[in-house]
């Protein structure tokens, strides 16, 4: 990996509008490295389709500059930058049969012939649809289409592949095994994809890196477990996973630990991200599977809850639990350990680590 | 056995399923009846006997039925005996006193001028002809046109109960009496012409309107709706109006005093002495037709044109494709069905337009059916226009059949 580029796609500076009012994207500063997977994840809205477009060319920066493999690209159009791509909807062209949508682009750069047919044939069998050749997309289940579509924006073997929500129409099953597939392909060539989706059990399966967008910026860029385990910011707490949330006023801060006093007037100890002096306000993050029920061990906070709603998931039971004066705290209890009586109404001691518990921006 | 299936009742179950399907057939049925009958009633019989009319002739057939007879005997080539001439007399008499001669001497004057004259000169004679004495002479006394032999046999030809001879006329052919077929003299030949014309109008019809559409269909699939609602209310705006007024303002814009040519004066472009010939000549009839039946090559392009995701577009460029050649290779193809669709709606409609082309067109810019419009309404020769009219409707019928072998009638998309 030593010689494969960090800075393979750079993004300086770049602020896209749409109307002139308001900015979709603000300020975007983003390093891609070659032969990385790298995430664009965030709620519809939030410029990630955008980023996208402007690095595949279909919409122009309104200030900044993008560069590809140390080439500034603002003012390359989208045919000559040699970015594969992905789309939503596949974008087959539904006139021409599987063979012939694999050609298109391996006959726009003149290639011969022979060559074509071996380029087609490699291609298939990567997504295993050998035999598919003549078939028009029509004629495909999604999941088909879908590779297909996967395999035209491969034939050409460009560098930089950019995916755009790509499993978004499959239906669940589809959707997790083209995860791996994709996963897959992405590590036998070696190829730079950027990958843009809402869906975090996406994200979190399939990167290598994953930049939470929300509001046009850049919320969170890192790997998948930091993502969950350790959020910057509330809404990346929010947006990634299941997140219980308080909110409070700092009251005393030392280095690793926080006192936080809820809105409710209870303490809470918590681990400062980012508040810095008392008197700041919180957003505090917990998440669920953190939380001890019947504690025995020490732990710094333990509070006594009662159970509002039992909801059975098969492979655990959700409890929902009003604590603190929070009537929306959630806990995850392993089915495992079904000896525990459960019942709306009853009470139920918690605690968790300081450690485990953000105090956030507010 | 799949026939040995039974509902819980114990009934075949095809049976079964036929009974509780009939009630809701014949809901169906009943709903759809009134538009069937209207259809059938005052469309479709009333074009079949229209059509008809191109070959039948057996009203004149019944009225000299004898004198027909006879002459099945009478090979033509030398003047008729006095069997045809005796039956021919006697049978042209009972007209005359049933008053029906005024409707054969319009009849046989279509076979052969100067019949209309003659019949009538003849009726006020045939009460002083001697039945002992020739008749044949005896007609030639009463009018000398009796002793040219084309008249006889212009009179057997045209008792015939069905003939074709019209079909011949509609492509400037005819019929001599021996049978034999061959082209009218060079300075009458029109018909052929008048369908040269019409279908070269059509054609260039149809191919002016894809040209102006295409890109305003594009436009109009690609806007936000807020714009394309409007424009499409400018393309539409012709259809909101009465055909008669959109032609008369091409006449404002056209004649030769009219604003265009005022236009062109003042700017200077054109000379007064040289104002430009825009009407009354195939000019006029492209311009006012092309701006008339644009809509209807619009709409069709316009409803394929929506279905096309633009990602398709996108998909092409990235793979490397200059934008000309995406169009080339992937819009253009896909808009097929809807260039098709269009261009046989305004193929059809102008193949048989009549308004524009008798106002705008003068004599140049006359078509077909402004001749058979003439052949109604002037000369009366109601088989002639029928012969051209059934021409038409099969010219109209074979592109239908091409279009429905090339690209499939079920492909078809109107809006």
């Amino acid at each position: 990996m030593n010689s494969k580029k960090s800075d393979f796609v750079k993004f300086v500076q770049v602020d896209k509008s749409y109307d002139g009012k308001e900015l979709v994207v603000k300020g975007l500063d983003l390093d891609i490295a070659e032969g990385e997977f790298l995430t664009l994840l965030g709620p519809s809205g939030s410029g990630k389709t955008t980023t996208l477009m402007m690095l595949a060319g279909f919409e122009t920066p309104t200030n900044g500059e993008i560069y590809f493999d140390g080439r500034p690209i603002n003012n390359i159009p989208p045919h000559k930058r040699g970015i594969g791509m992905v789309f939503q909807n596949y974008a087959l062209f539904p006139h021409l049969s599987v063979f012939e949508n694999l050609a298109f682009p391996l006959k726009v750069r003149k290639i011969d012939k022979s060559e074509v047919d071996e380029r087609i044939n490699r291609t298939l069998k990567m997504v295993s649809l050998t035999g598919f050749e003549n078939r028009m997309p029509a004629q495909l289940s999604g999941g088909q289409q879908q590779r297909v579509a996967v395999a035209r924006a491969l034939v050409f073997d460009p560098k930089l592949v950019l995916m755009d929500e790509p499993l978004g129409a499959l239906d669940k099953n589809l959707r997790e095994s083209m995860q791996y597939e994709l996963k897959h392909i992405h590590e036998s060539l070696g190829v730079t994809v950027v990958y843009v989706t809402h869906d975090q059990g996406e994200a979190l399966t399939m990167s290598n890196r994953i930049a939470v967008f929300n509001d046009g910026k850049v919320q969170q860029l890192s790997g998948p477990n930091e993502l969950y385990e350790t959020p910057v910011n509330s809404f990346v707490a929010s947006f990634i996973g299941e997140n219980n949330t308080f909110t409070g006023t700092v009251k005393e801060i030392k280095s690793g630990s926080a006192k936080i006093e809820t809105d409710t007037g209870e303490t809470i100890i918590a681990n400062p991200i980012a508040v810095k002096a008392s008197g700041d306000k919180s957003k505090i993050s917990l998440r669920p599977e953190r939380v001890s029920i019947d504690p025995n061990e020490q732990l710094e906070n333990r509070f006594t809850s009662e159970i509002r709603e039992i909801i059975y998931h098969g492979d655990h039971t959700r409890v929902r639990v009003n604590l603190l004066g929070n009537d929306e705290f959630i806990l995850k209890v392993p089915n495992a350990s079904s000896d525990l009586k459960l019942n709306v109404g009853d009470k139920l001691d918690l605690g968790w680590s300081s450690h485990d518990c953000r105090a956030l921006d507010y | 056995m799949p026939s040995e299936i039974r509902t819980s009742d114990g009934e075949l179950l095809s049976v079964k399923l036929k009974k509780v399907e009939r009630r809701r057939r014949t809901t169906a049925f009943l709903l759809a009846a009134p538009l069937l009958f209207f259809i059938v009633f005052a469309y479709l019989i009333p074009i079949f006997q229209m059509l008809g009319r191109s070959i039948d002739n057996v009203q004149m057939h019944e009225f000299l039925s004898d004198t027909h007879d006879v002459m099945q005997t009478w090979d033509g080539s030398e003047m008729p005996g006095e069997d045809v001439t005796s039956i021919f007399f006697y049978e042209l008499k009972g007209l005359v006193e049933e008053k029906n001669h005024g409707k054969i001497a319009t009849r046989l004057n279509y076979e052969k001028g100067g019949f209309t004259s003659l019949i009538k000169k003849t009726a006020r004679k045939l009460d002083d002809f001697d039945e002992n004495a020739n008749f044949l002479d005896q007609f030639i006394d009463v009018h000398k046109k009796w002793g040219d032999i084309e008249y006889w046999l212009a009179l057997k030809r045209g008792t015939d109960a069905y003939h074709y001879r019209k079909y011949l006329t509609t492509f400037d052919f005819e019929q001599k009496y021996d049978g034999s077929i061959e082209r009218i003299p060079e300075k009458k030949r029109i018909n052929v012409t008048l369908w040269l014309r019409t279908i070269f109008v059509a054609a260039g019809v149809t191919f002016c309107c894809f040209l102006l559409a295409y890109p305003i269909s594009h436009l109009l699939s690609v806007l936000p709706t807020r714009y394309s609602n409007l424009l499409m209310i400018c393309v539409l705006l012709p259809f909101w109006t009465s055909l008669l007024v959109r032609t008369s303002s091409w006449m404002v814009l056209l004649q030769k005093q009219g604003v265009l040519n005022d236009t062109l004066v003042s700017l200077g472009i054109v000379a007064d002495e040289g104002r430009l010939e825009l009407m009354y000549n195939m000019t006029g009839t492209f311009i006012a037709m092309t701006q008339i039946l644009l809509p209807f090559m619009v709409l069709p392009l316009y409803s394929v044109m929506k279905t096309i995701p633009p990602s398709l577009m996108r998909a092409a460029t990235s793979m490397g494709a200059t934008p000309f050649h995406a169009f080339r290779k992937i819009y253009f193809p896909l808009t097929y069905a809807g260039i098709s669709a269009g261009s046989i709606l305004v193929f059809v409609l102008s193949i048989g337009y009549y308004i524009t082309p008798a106002l705008v067109g003068g004599a140049k810019g006359t078509l077909i059916s402004n001749r058979i419009a003439y052949h109604m309404q002037q000369s009366l020769d109601w088989s002639l226009a029928t012969a051209m009219a059934t021409v038409l409707l099969i010219a109209v019928l074979i592109v239908y059949w091409l279009y429905n072998k090339i690209v499939g009638i079920d492909n078809m998309r109107l809006g």
